[in-house]
């Protein structure tokens, strides 16, 4: 039965690749062994090529994630504004991308630290379109890269919800996308100096998630909590309207994920791409169970915006190692960071760190916990722990630094945050004149 | 004429129709509000920080009633909705002055 079914696919793979004239292989395509001796080198191509789109529209759908996650933790009042700002970014970072990230994160040869690219494309056209460039084409690495660049300012989105000033989340989101996340990324997958190293993060955990999530805290630390958040010395919760949002968006993310993953195999490789689709799922369970199990014993409930922190806390740890550990030590990373989310949570709440959707505990705290636990649980015997720490510490601190002089800076100067006024109107009204759900609704919140 | 006002439980709206339809009573109007009484809200934990709930969720039933219909009435929705426990709610009566239907321009009793 298994043969059957192993040899029933295949045939109709050579077939219609082949155009239907098996007999011309030259090839025994009635055995496995003879499949694969095939000449399969344009047929593997389109798999890998095509695979490396779908996983690019799959990143795609994360963009919602990110909205109705953000959305649904938040207050109705502001609703229009969070949807406001993660169209823009997506839309800003594939332009940007085109106009100069790609070529900034993918510089080629350059000084390993920093080299400013133009615009996409270049004369070669068969090296273009052909296995001569990779396992895909130019435009499909540019598509998949590009949806990825946006991802690490749509973190920071959630955690200056509800109190920064439009403009000047553009303003920083752009300057983010365009330069700073392009520049942090080539030091790793544009063969720069972590790359050098021996650093590995597989998906992003720190180029993506640690970059995004210690940008959001610079961010946080300069805008300041959100009015009514702490009060008299106590934490005042303000709590999001719709956990049903909440939940679309973190299902959404984690079908993302798989592209978000699977695709960074950088070809249809089955064997790796199908460990990373079970690698990223085990996590993701993993975390989710054991945020349900930590906030039920320690904070006495099972909160279900901690549980769905959870998950993305589990996709976020495995996203340096998906390829690279075995699929029970991808559910001990993803369990450590679904409890240390709520950890995290719980404790950057008590300094006074006002972040409405947790995303400097699940993408920074996590990122760097995923990053870290590669040189733990890595198969590969070149990763290291040293080199781990030091890459993540690397994007987390960059992040971090850059973010920081860039909300000075606006902060100073066209101002960061709406007025105590606009703020308890709310943006969608202060800023857009524009209400998310029109007619009778409550109003209190 | 008088108008009944009862803030109960949510819960409690279905058996509290059903009460007042069983005595006859031919219409009623709900609102969704919020409040506080003696116990003035209660605590909840949201992402592990406790917060004070100070407007409960409530309904709000409004009944206008003849004379001889209010204490039927007043019983049959402190008999639907009494639990016993905390929040149960209270029922206020007010004397109505006129009352007008507005299709057929009915005064007084007729018009309820």
């Amino acid at each position: 039965m298994k043969d059957r079914f192993r040899k029933a696919p295949l045939l109709a793979i050579a077939t219609v690749v082949m155009g239907g004239a098996t007999q011309v292989l030259g090839e025994d395509i009635t055995s496995l062994e003879g499949f694969q001796a095939m000449p399969l080198a344009y047929p593997k191509f389109m798999i890998d090529n095509l695979w490396i789109l779908i996983s690019a529209a799959l990143v795609f759908i994360m963009h919602l994630g990110f909205a109705t996650l953000e959305t649904g933790l938040t207050r109705q009042k502001n609703t229009v504004n969070i949807l406001f700002k993660n169209i823009f970014i997506v839309n800003v970072g594939i332009i940007t991308y085109a106009l100069t990230g790609f070529n900034t994160m993918y510089p080629g040869d350059f000084n390993d630290f920093i080299s400013i690219g133009g615009a996409i494309g270049f004369d070669d056209a068969v090296a273009n379109m052909t296995a001569n460039y990779a396992d895909y084409t130019y435009w499909s690495d540019f598509i998949f890269q590009a949806m990825f660049a946006a991802t690490a300012a749509t973190i920071v989105s959630g955690a200056v919800a509800e109190r920064i000033k439009l403009s000047s989340f553009m303003v920083y989101a752009t300057l983010l996308v365009a330069f700073l996340y392009p520049i942090a990324g080539s030091w790793k997958w544009g063969g720069g100096w972590l790359d050098d190293m021996g650093f590995y993060d597989f998906a992003g955990s720190s180029v993506v998630h640690a970059f995004g999530g210690f940008s959001a805290l610079a961010m946080v630390l300069v805008l300041g909590a959100r009015k009514g958040k702490y009060v008299n010395g106590q934490i005042r919760p303000i709590l999001g309207h719709s956990m049903p949002l909440a939940a679309i968006g973190v299902f959404l993310l984690w079908l993302g994920w798989f592209g978000f993953n699977g695709g960074s195999v950088l070809s249809a490789d089955p064997g790796l791409v199908s460990l990373v689709f079970v690698t990223t799922s085990l996590a993701a369970a993993g975390g989710a169970l054991a945020s349900i199990f930590v906030s039920i014993v320690y904070l006495k409930k099972p909160d279900v915006s901690m549980a769905l922190n959870g998950i993305l806390a589990g996709l976020v740890g495995i996203t340096a190692g998906a390829d690279t550990v075995i699929w029970s030590s991808a559910i001990v990373i993803g369990a450590i960071a679904g409890a240390i989310v709520v950890f995290a949570i719980v404790l950057i709440d008590r300094i006074r760190i006002d972040d409405p959707v947790g995303a400097i505990s699940v993408h920074g705290i996590c990122g760097i916990w995923g990053t870290i636990a590669v040189g733990i649980f890595s198969t590969n015997p070149e990763h290291s722990l040293s080199t781990q720490i030091i890459g993540t510490l690397s994007y987390a601190s960059f992040a971090f630094f850059a973010s920081l002089i860039l909300a000075l800076v606006l902060k100073s100067t066209v101002g960061l945050r709406v007025t105590e006024q606009e703020e308890d109107e709310g943006l969608d009204l202060a800023e857009h004149g524009q209400p998310a759900y029109a007619d009778f609704q409550h109003i209190t919140n | 004429m008088y108008k009944i006002e009862a803030y109960l439980r949510p819960a409690s709206l279905e058996k509290v129709q059903e009460a007042l339809a069983a005595v006859g009573i031919a219409g009623l109007s709900v609102l969704e509000v919020r409040g506080f009484g003696r116990q003035r809200g209660h605590r909840e934990v949201y992402r592990g920080a406790e917060y004070t709930v100070d407007f409960v969720p409530k309904i709000k039933v409004e009944v206008a009633v003849k004379e001889s219909d209010k204490q039927p009435a007043i019983d049959a929705i402190v008999a639907a909705s009494k639990t016993g426990q905390t929040g149960d709610g209270k029922v206020l009566v007010s004397a109505i002055v006129e009352a007008v239907r507005v299709r057929t321009g009915e005064t007084g009793d007729s018009a309820l």
